[in-house]
């Protein structure tokens, strides 16, 4: 009897000792959790909560007045709204397509060991530093059509100067070349890891067995690091979807709004227009539409990683 | 096929000399063995006939044909590398298949050979898995199904089964043997197993410090060590060595009051009159445990007795230096306390060339 009782005592004791290190626990916790609450889950869910009325920040006055998926009916048979979509869909085409391009050949070339390859690495880096309000307005100088750099550059190579920020087309490459030079610097690091991560003895048993230094590239180089590039290639993907700083600062949406990507629109329509639940329901498409691009890509990256 | 003919052949990694002046002939279909510790240059040797390291000076023929300049691919030579090498986004069929492919192979072709390459190495299961979910050893039969799909001149092997499990490895030695007796094709295999060596070899090259040591076929590598390290590094245990001091009448074992004469240990006439000072060599093989005294060395005591399945293990000490023995027989016999020298087994070494003494030559 007595033997039960101290048994049951101690495991009293026990588990309040135990729940007490879990109150501990979330003590410590609890700061961080409260600032990520605050940060991030209380503005996504008021995020979500706005876009479904007809409300807007400057006039808090007026009130909230819930017109369900009006936003979104609104938004969705807006022609400007598909312009701004195919606008972002070219830029992100390019900049990836050549931002892979160019950081797997670079990156392919500097895997060897050389004299100066950490100096190399280290100012790499300098442009993925700088914000990219910097570089907007850096490339927005060099890209002056009176006394850039590039139009220097392009007059005394013998072509005619080029309105660079003033047509819808030429900014949309300037905008991508100012995207590629911050940001191929980056592919350039990961595929060379990714290149390097690759043991000697693989290349050497390719050159027994005959392959050309092509087709080695081709069937063991690139396959054998695709899982990294590929995480490259989706995080390129995701950030250049949602690229709006860049564009602010090199051509602010201009000439007119033919340069104005999605994110870009979201920024507008909330901080200039002050259409807070047509904004908030803007920006619920674009996160809805990067969690799908992610969610596949994803997956193709989880079939990828079986084999191995 | 091919005939390979080393000239002179040296490799240098900066001051390095990895492998130093060698010249060998292997023939036309032969297996040959590269044996020796770890970096005796053995693996080098492997690399530069196959033309993954560039020779510093010499030669490297195929059928009389130089070859230092020509790239891997372009010797014909397939090898098989001693850390599994298969390519891991491959499937078995497609590693298998690669060097056909990467030298432009027509399909039907490359399906045929493919089919007789399985059928050899019984690889038919595994075609569509990948590397990674098969174990060490069935992934080097893959790089070796790899390396001879193509028919290759040259069949170069890297220490391809020191990574796999011993039960494992057996099998696959058998298998390797008789694959390479029935492709007939010049092989060269490197190792520093002895039991390897001695098994697979048609000859053994005994590699030192960058040089050859000794070529010959396993038997003659085993009976006449041509120095001390070469009848030391084969055989295990290994051989015993033993200084010998002249005396009146005989050869007293250093440290020991044991002297070998003539008449009882029938030792060679040119052995007692030597003027240089020399080492026996005797190996654990060659030395019984015996009750009286009736052979060479049967003044020794025996120390410790161990018996392994069914052969028995001993020890002996002569100074400090503790020796062993081999015996066939099971248990020790009773008054069995003695050791005995086999006199064919005793081997005359220059105590200072390390070299072995045959007959002496006249000064």
């Amino acid at each position: 009897m007595t033997a039960a009782a101290t048994t049951h005592e101690t495991r009293q004791a026990e588990l309040k000792k135990r729940s007490s290190g879990r109150l501990m626990i979330f003590g410590f916790l609890s700061p961080t959790l409260a600032i990520l609450l605050f940060m991030v889950a209380y503005p996504f869910f008021s995020l979500v909560y706005y876009s479904f009325f007809n409300f807007s920040a400057l006039r808090p006055e007026a009130g909230m007045k819930p017109i369900g998926f009006k936003n979104y009916a609104f938004l969705l048979s807006d022609p400007e709204l598909w312009d701004r979509f195919v606008f972002t869909g070219k830029f992100v085409f390019l900049c990836v397509a050549l931002q892979m391009l160019i950081g797997i050949f670079v990156g392919y070339q500097l895997q060897k060991n050389f004299r100066g390859r950490d100096l190399v690495f280290t100012l790499l880096m300098m442009p993925m530093m700088l914000s990219p309000v910097v570089v907007g307005f850096l490339w927005r100088y060099m890209f002056n059509s009176e006394w850039g750099v590039i139009n220097f550059l392009v007059s005394s190579a013998g072509f005619p100067k080029i309105d660079w920020l003033g047509q819808t087309n030429a900014a949309l490459w300037a905008a991508v070349i100012a995207d590629t030079w911050m940001w191929t610097p980056f592919i350039i690091l990961l595929a060379t890891a990714a290149f390097r991560g690759i043991p000697e003895t693989i290349y050497e048993s390719a050159e027994v067995d005959g392959a050309s230094a092509a087709y080695t590239f081709f069937r063991i180089t690139l396959p054998m690091s695709a899982p990294v590039l590929f995480i490259a290639l989706i995080l390129r993907l995701i950030d250049s979807f949602k690229q709006y700083d860049l564009f602010f600062a090199l051509t602010g949406g201009g000439p007119g709004s033919s340069t104005m990507t999605v994110s870009f629109a979201v920024a507008k329509t909330a901080f200039s227009y002050f259409y807070t639940g047509e904004a908030s329901a803007l920006a619920v498409i674009l996160l809805l539409i990067i969690i799908g691009l992610s969610m596949i890509l994803v997956r193709h990256l989880g079939k990828m990683g079986e084999k191995y | 096929m091919a005939e390979i003919e080393l000239k002179n052949l040296s490799v240098e990694f900066g001051a390095f000399k990895a492998v130093d002046d060698v010249s060998l002939t292997v023939k036309d279909g032969e297996f040959v063995v590269y044996l020796g510790p770890s970096g005796c240059g053995k693996t080098t040797t492997l690399r530069c006939i196959a033309g993954l390291v560039k020779a510093t000076s010499g030669d490297v023929l195929f059928d009389g044909r130089r070859v230092n300049e020509l790239s891997p691919s372009e010797r014909n030579i397939a090898m098989v590398f001693q850390f599994v090498s298969l390519y891991p986004h491959l499937t078995i069929r497609e590693n298998i298949a690669f060097p056909l492919k990467a030298r432009g192979t027509p399909r039907a072709e490359i399906a045929r050979k493919l089919e007789w390459v399985t059928g050899v190495f019984k690889l038919g299961d595994e075609l569509n898995r990948y590397p990674a979910a098969l174990p060490p050893g069935a992934r080097q039969k893959v790089a070796l199904a790899r390396a001879v799909i193509r028919n290759p001149a040259v069949l170069l092997l890297d220490e391809p089964l020191s990574a796999i499990d011993e039960q494992f490895r057996e099998e696959m030695r058998w298998e390797l043997g008789h694959l390479q007796r029935q492709l007939g094709v010049t092989t060269i295999y490197v190792t520093h197993d002895q039991r390897e060596a001695m098994s697979l070899a048609d000859r053994i090259v005994l590699m030192n410090n960058s040089r050859i040591v000794q070529v010959g076929d396993p038997d003659s590598i085993f009976l006449q060590p041509v120095d001390i390290f070469a009848g030391q590094f084969i055989g295990s245990p290994s051989m015993n060595l033993i200084d010998l001091v002249p005396v009146d009448g005989g050869l007293r074992l250093a440290d020991s009051g044991v002297t070998l004469t003539a008449q009882r240990h029938s030792l060679p006439d040119w052995a007692l009159k030597s003027r240089r000072k020399l080492k026996l060599g005797i190996r654990p093989l060659n030395v019984h445990l015996v009750e009286d005294e009736t052979g060479a060395g049967s003044d020794i005591a025996v120390d410790d007795v161990f018996s392994v399945g069914r052969e028995r293990f001993f020890t002996f000490r002569i100074g400090d230096t503790i020796h062993q023995g081999v015996d066939k027989r099971g248990k020790r016999a009773a008054g069995e306390g003695r050791v005995h020298f086999d006199p064919d087994g005793l081997l005359f070494f220059d105590a200072e060339t390390g070299r072995r003494v045959v007959a002496e030559e006249r000064p």
